[in-house]
Parts: structure tokens; sequence; C-alpha cells
């Protein structure tokens, strides 16, 4: 596979602040890639220094082998798309996407042609002589797109266009986005701090934090395989406990709660400070009621504070008996669990290659988080 | 009942508001006008109604050579005054920082604090045989002898440039202010070089403030009387001094006023072609 963006060393500084710390990435082409992180995290920065709004401290931008260093962002083969879509409100839908071919000095009727093959495929023909306060949310992001895809970059890259959507066309435009990107096989840098987006979208996501990668890789196995407690937090929805780790005399791992709860682990660990790890087990990796659970399971009772109903995304939110945590709990809606109500008592369990245990990093996602 | 009331009662603040708009517009620029038509459709020498008035300015080259100097100059300051705010906005609005940006516009606004007669007796201190630029150039031996750089017309299109500068700054200023730095930001990453991205969006997107402010100024310089008598040419006369010579002068009230009268006509004609040539609408420009 062709290498589209390479990234080495890559460092940004603003006086005392380091914005983005020795990043090194590839990305290969055609493949849609997502940068994931909270606001502040560096994902703007770099990627303003990749479509050459900044120059970097240090490192090197490498666009299909060619280095970009100290290259004017108008003679570089990538488009930024900009979160507020940057449309020219005195032109038209026309003259928007045409901009770039005169730039690039084309003549009138291979620009006619261009532009109106671009429009075809972002699916809004005949809008060309529309004004651009004419057009609906969605329209805007896809002339937007077709704006940048119309010059045939190399990489297109997204700063958090889905951002200003209303969730109904957002969910959508997650859809629509992907599927065009397939289409016309551009390779794409998206970044966002919304981690369905990420999800949904790419083939690779780079969770980002403080400047720097804190995992690489498939959504699937950001998900599954989180190699950090702040990638955890991060991607999909966990619960989260602070506990110390234990280990018996047959060599199994345990963790310890401050109310004196007590799991099995399946992984090993080297104990150093076993106060600060943070345990972590996704809602829907958690049963409720098990039939026949095997030996190896947690198995607690806890007691339901509410039912937080969300359709299909609807969650139980339990507490242990004796404790004041909260655990999110997946409630499947197949009728089975409809004679759960608040206040019930119930039993919750998990197998403990469900859990996954990292050392604590202090780090607070959330301002409300302990 | 209630709601007879209540438009009742806003028309009334309405028409309190109103009135004194109304008084001003009808008593100091109705009347007057419709008064200096009168009297410019009238002769000392016949009775009764006349055009020769208005002939008079056609006929005698003076009168309307007079008048196209004075349009070609005042079009010639709006064109500079422009050239040069348009970057001095631009840097107010988006390079310097937010502390500085009152500072500049302070410097700006501050030589309008003294009158105009002030202002011009200024330069005319700096710039006169005996003044401040040539005893220093004289001092430094770069001049022989001294030059008289006043009454002349680079120094009056100077003066003129130079006291109406700040009604063309503000109007642009405000409709940069809005520019979102992403469009620039856009236009250099689709390709655009910055001759480019000044022609295609920052000018397009100024467009309704380089028009009220090129009216403005414009109309300023065309009616402007002092900063033209007191450091133009001695040789040519501006429209407004050939209205004040008639009138004060030549005591010949109905020459005046009908040139009055050709100076409102004529300067809306030229606004009105320079709005249809720039593809401007009246009401997107005044707003």
């Amino acid at each position: 596979m062709q290498i589209a963006l390479s990234i080495k060393d890559l460092t940004k500084q603003f006086g005392d602040f380091t914005a983005v710390k020795d990043l090194t990435f590839d990305v290969e082409d055609g493949k849609f890639f997502s940068i994931l992180g909270p606001s502040g995290c560096g994902k703007t920065t770099l990627l303003r220094m990749i479509a050459g709004f900044y120059q970097p401290t240090a490192g090197s931008i490498e666009i299909q082998g060619k280095d970009m260093l100290g290259m004017e962002p108008n003679k570089r083969p990538v488009n930024l798309v900009f979160q507020h879509l940057a449309l020219f409100p005195m032109m038209n839908v026309f003259e928007n996407i045409a901009f770039g071919l005169k730039r690039k000095g084309e003549k009138g009727p291979g620009i006619e042609k261009k532009v109106n093959d671009m429009l075809e495929r972002v699916g809004l023909p005949d809008s060309g002589p529309k004004k651009i306060n004419q057009l609906s949310g969605g329209q805007k992001q896809r002339i937007a797109i077709a704006r940048c895809l119309v010059l045939e970059p190399t990489v297109l890259l997204l700063d958090e266009p889905l951002g200003a959507l209303d969730a109904k066309l957002r969910e959508h435009m997650k859809v629509e986005l992907k599927k065009l990107q397939v289409k016309v096989g551009t390779t794409f840098v998206y970044i966002t701090h919304d981690q369905s987006e990420a999800m949904v979208m790419s083939d690779y996501v780079a969770v980002m934090n403080k400047g720097s990668f804190e995992q690489l890789d498939t959504p699937q196995n950001l998900y599954s395989n989180p190699s950090s407690s702040f990638v955890a937090q991060f991607v999909g929805e966990n619960n989260k406990f602070n506990v110390a780790l234990q280990k018996d005399e047959s060599g199994k791992f345990f963790a310890k709660t401050k109310d004196g709860g007590l799991y099995t682990l399946s992984n090993s660990f080297k104990l150093q400070n076993s106060e600060s790890f943070d345990m972590f087990v996704r809602p829907e990796a958690i049963i409720i009621n098990p039939a026949n659970p095997k030996p190896e399971f947690n198995v607690i009772n806890a007691d339901v504070k509410a039912i937080l109903f969300d359709g299909g995304n609807s969650r139980l939110l339990v507490t242990p008996e004796k404790t004041d945590e909260e655990i999110i709990v997946s409630l499947p809606q197949n009728r089975q669990f409809d004679y759960i109500k608040a206040r019930d008592s119930i039993k919750i369990g998990w197998d403990p290659e469900a859990a996954v245990c990292f050392n604590k990093t202090g780090e607070q996602i959330y301002d409300d988080e302990i | 009942m209630m709601t007879k009331s209540r438009t009742r009662k806003i028309r009334w603040s309405f028409i309190i508001f109103f009135i004194p708009v109304a008084l001003w517009l009808l008593l100091l620029i109705v009347l007057p006008h419709i008064e200096l038509l009168r009297i410019s459709l009238t002769s000392t020498s016949t009775d009764g109604f006349t055009l020769d008035n208005y002939k008079a300015f056609f006929l005698e080259p003076i009168y309307w050579l007079t008048f196209v100097r004075t349009a070609m100059y005042s079009i010639i300051v709006t064109a500079i005054v422009l050239i040069i705010s348009l970057p001095v906005a631009f840097y107010i609005t988006k390079i310097s920082k937010i502390k500085t940006q009152g500072l500049l516009m302070v410097l700006i606004l501050v030589p309008f604090w003294v009158s105009e007669m002030i202002r011009v007796y200024g330069w005319m201190i700096l710039l006169r045989e005996s003044g401040v630029i040539n005893s220093i150039m004289l001092k430094l031996g770069i001049f022989n002898q001294p030059i008289e750089m006043l009454y002349n017309d680079i120094t009056m299109i100077m003066g003129l440039v130079y006291t109406s500068m700040l009604f063309m700054i503000v109007p642009i200023i405000g409709v940069l202010g809005s520019l979102d730095d992403s469009l620039i930001e856009a236009a250099h990453d689709l390709g655009a070089k910055k001759l480019a991205i000044w022609k295609e969006i920052i000018i397009p997107y100024c467009m309704p403030g380089i028009m009220s402010g090129s009216i403005i100024v414009f109309m300023l310089v065309l009616g402007s009387y002092l900063t033209p008598k007191l450091m133009g040419g001695k040789n040519a006369l501006w429209f407004t001094e050939q209205i004040y010579n008639q009138i004060i002068v030549y005591f010949n009230w109905e020459q005046g006023s009908a040139f009055g009268f050709l100076l409102l006509l004529l300067s809306s004609l030229i606004i009105w072609v320079a709005l249809k040539l720039t593809k401007q609408s009246f009401s997107e420009v005044v707003r």
C-alpha cells in the first residue's frame, strides 16, 4: 500500500506550550484516518501544520514522499474543509467550487465540466446558481467538501465539519461522508472530539491527548483493547473503578475497591504501587441477573437507582450494595428485563476477561469526574 | 380594545421621535432646496420663469470645466483614499492585536478633534516657503533654496486625502470586522495567492463598506471649500468657490442657486453611475 501522508517526529511549540509532541505516523493511500481527542489536545494544530498554516517547530511532513517543509498552503496537494466550512458568501455554489480550479489556471469549459461532475457526485446537481445562504446545513457541508475534492487533493483534511449540525443530521452525514470517501477513494484525515464520528467512519483512529497519540488502531481494537486508561475512558462508554490490585497464593489477581468489593481479573500485572489502578468494564459486558454464571464470574448484588430509557441504547444505573459507586449497565430492549423497576435489587455479573486495568493517570476528561 | 390602545401608544411614540427628524429634514434641507430651485429659475433682468442660469453653466466653458475638474479631482481623491484605507483597515482589524487596535483607532480619530481650518493651517505651517520642511531641508543641505510646496494641485489632493481618510476607514473596518478569517485561509488553501485573495475575497466582501465610504468621501470632497481654497492653486477654482463667488462676490443669487442645484444633481448622477458600474444596490450600501 502506498503511503499518502507521512509524519516524522513532528513538534509544535507556542512559546512554552507544546501543542504537538514528537508525533510519528503514516496514513495509507485511500484510507479514512481520524484523529480523536478532547478539545485542546493539539489535533487542530496538527491539522493546520499538515495544511501549511503553521510551520512545525521540528520534524517533517511528507505527502506522497514529497517534503512539505516551508511550502505555502496554496502549493500543497492537500485541502482543508474548515470547521465552519468557510464557503464564500459573495459567490454562488458554482463559483465556490470553481474557485480553486480558476486559481490553477484552468479554462471555462473544463471548469464547467468538472464542477458539474462534482455537484453530481455529491448529490446536488442543478444547485450551481444557488446562493450559499439558500443552502441547508447538510448541503453546505457537501459543497464545502466538493470545493476541495474538485481539486483532486492527495489528502483531504477535515476539521470537525459536522460539529455545527444538529444531532439527527449529523448521524446522517456520518454515513454520507463515509460513502463519499469510499466512492472517491481520496485519503481523508478527519479530526473530531466525537468518538462516535471517528468510530463509524474511520479505517484507523488515533486517540490524541496532550499533544501525542495514546493509541493508533482500528476502531474495533480501540474499543475492545484500549491501551491506556485515557483511551478506555474516551472511546465509548465505560464504567471506571478506582481499585487496588492484589495477588493471591495461586497467582490470581484481584481488584479491590475502597468499599471492600473484590473482583477477579484475568490478566497479570507487575505490581508496584498497587493503590492507583483504574479498572474498566463496558456497560454491555455486564450481564443482568446471570442465570448460570461461570465460576470465575464477578457477580454482585446491586440496587437499581434509575432506568435510563433511550430506545436501543437504554441503560440501568445501579449501585452495588453497601457502596455509593455508580455502574452503568446496558439494558437490552428485548422485553426480557421489563420486570426491572427502579429501587429493585438485582444481581449483575461480568466475565473477568471483559475487565481491563490500567495505571491511574489522574486524567479527568469531564469536569464532574471524581 | 386592548390592542387598539397599544397600537395608538406605539404610534404616539413613533410620532414623538419622528417629528424632530421630519422638522430637521423639512426646514434645513427640503425648504432651502425648494427655495434654491425657485431662485435658480428666476432672473435679475427678466420676470418669470427662465432656464438662463442653467444654460449659462453649459454654455460658459469656465463653469462646466470647473465642475469637471472638481468632479475628476474628487474621484481621484476618493480612489487614493480607498487605496490607502484598505490596507490600513485590514491591518487594524486582522493583523494588529486587540490592545493595539484601540490605540490605532484613536490615532486615526485624533486629527479630527481639531477643526478642518486648524488642520489645513497645520499643513501650511509645514509646507510653506518659510515652513518647517523647507527650513529642515535647507539646513540639511538637500535644498539650495526654499521651494514653494503650497498652492498646487498635488498638495491640495494630499490635503483632501488627509481630511477625508477617516470616513473611508471606519465603514471598511465595520465590514472587515465581520469577515471570518477562515475565508481568507480557505482561499489560500484552495490555491489563491495574496493578490487573488484581495481581488476575489476581501474586496468583494468589503464592497458595501467601500461603496458607502466612497460616497461619503466623494460628497465630502466635492462639497469641500476650505482645503481647496487654502491649499489649492490660485489659477484653478473648486466648484464650491464658483458658487461662493456668484453669491457672495457678484451677489448673483440666481446663478449661484443654479450652480448649487447642479452640484446636487450631477454628484447624485455620478454616484448612481458608480453604483451601477459596481453592481451595488443603494439599500445594501446604506445599511
